[in-house]
């Protein structure tokens, strides 16, 4: 079972890796990502906004879709929303598996599809500047490499 | 009756959060009740290439039915991770 947890607190990726392993042997292999507000030097905050009543319901979307893909010994993924700092963390993608290519893959695919998926967005702020993020081509790309198989 | 909901620019640049709406007559798919919000003289809603839409939650095309009842958010494409 992947957890899904949206919201504004920040989180620790080691607990949060920890606990999908303690006290199990059957795990061989936990792979995560972190993702993190990067500053160009002129950011001053990012700001995510969300919607409610449709985030956590993407997000078990993805997640069950993942969980019947690959042989996952259970996952976390938290998001974070609100006002945040450069270098603040954002996203954990977790999972856990008995052998690595499971973990790195559905992992990859958690992070692919909630980039494409999940109802946020991002708001940069600048001292005299303010800019909601465009979507990337490159995450639609992403998200389509998933499909073919 | 239609709950429809704004987010991020679309938010800001209508200046509320969401409305609720009658649904409009002749008005059946999301393409049509974009095409009529826009002709009420909202013009964020005229290039519908840079807009998303959820019904009830669920990302749905242009195509998709509309209902009364429905929630509908209207929002850029998403940018999140």
């Amino acid at each position: 079972m992947i957890n899904i947890r949206v919201q504004p607190e920040d989180f620790d990726p080691g607990v949060e890796i920890a606990a999908l392993h303690t006290a199990r042997t059957d795990i061989g292999a936990v792979a995560s990502f972190t993702g993190l507000v990067r500053s160009d030097g002129k950011l001053e905050s990012m700001t995510l906004e969300h919607y409610p009543a449709m985030t956590m319901r993407a997000l078990r979307e993805i997640a069950d879709v993942a969980e019947n893909r690959w042989p996952l010994h259970g996952g976390t993924i938290i998001h974070r929303h609100g006002r945040l700092l450069p270098g603040a963390r954002i996203v954990l993608v977790a999972v856990a598996s008995a052998h690595r290519v499971a973990a790195f893959d559905a992992c990859a695919y958690l992070m692919d599809w909630l980039k494409t998926r999940a109802p946020f967005w991002k708001l940069e702020q600048t001292a005299d500047t303010r800019r909601w993020v465009d979507a990337k081509t490159e995450d639609d790309i992403a998200t389509d490499r998933w499909r073919q198989e | 009756m239609l709950q429809l909901l704004y987010f991020a620019w679309v938010r800001e640049q209508m200046g509320r959060d969401g409305e609720q709406i009658l649904i409009p007559d002749g008005v059946s798919t999301v393409a049509g009740l974009l095409n009529w919000l826009s002709g009420r003289g909202d013009t964020v809603f005229s290039n519908t290439g840079r807009l998303r839409v959820a019904v009830n939650q669920t990302f749905a095309n242009l195509d998709a039915p509309i209902a009364s009842g429905d929630e509908i958010a209207i929002f850029p494409p998403v940018t999140g991770g």
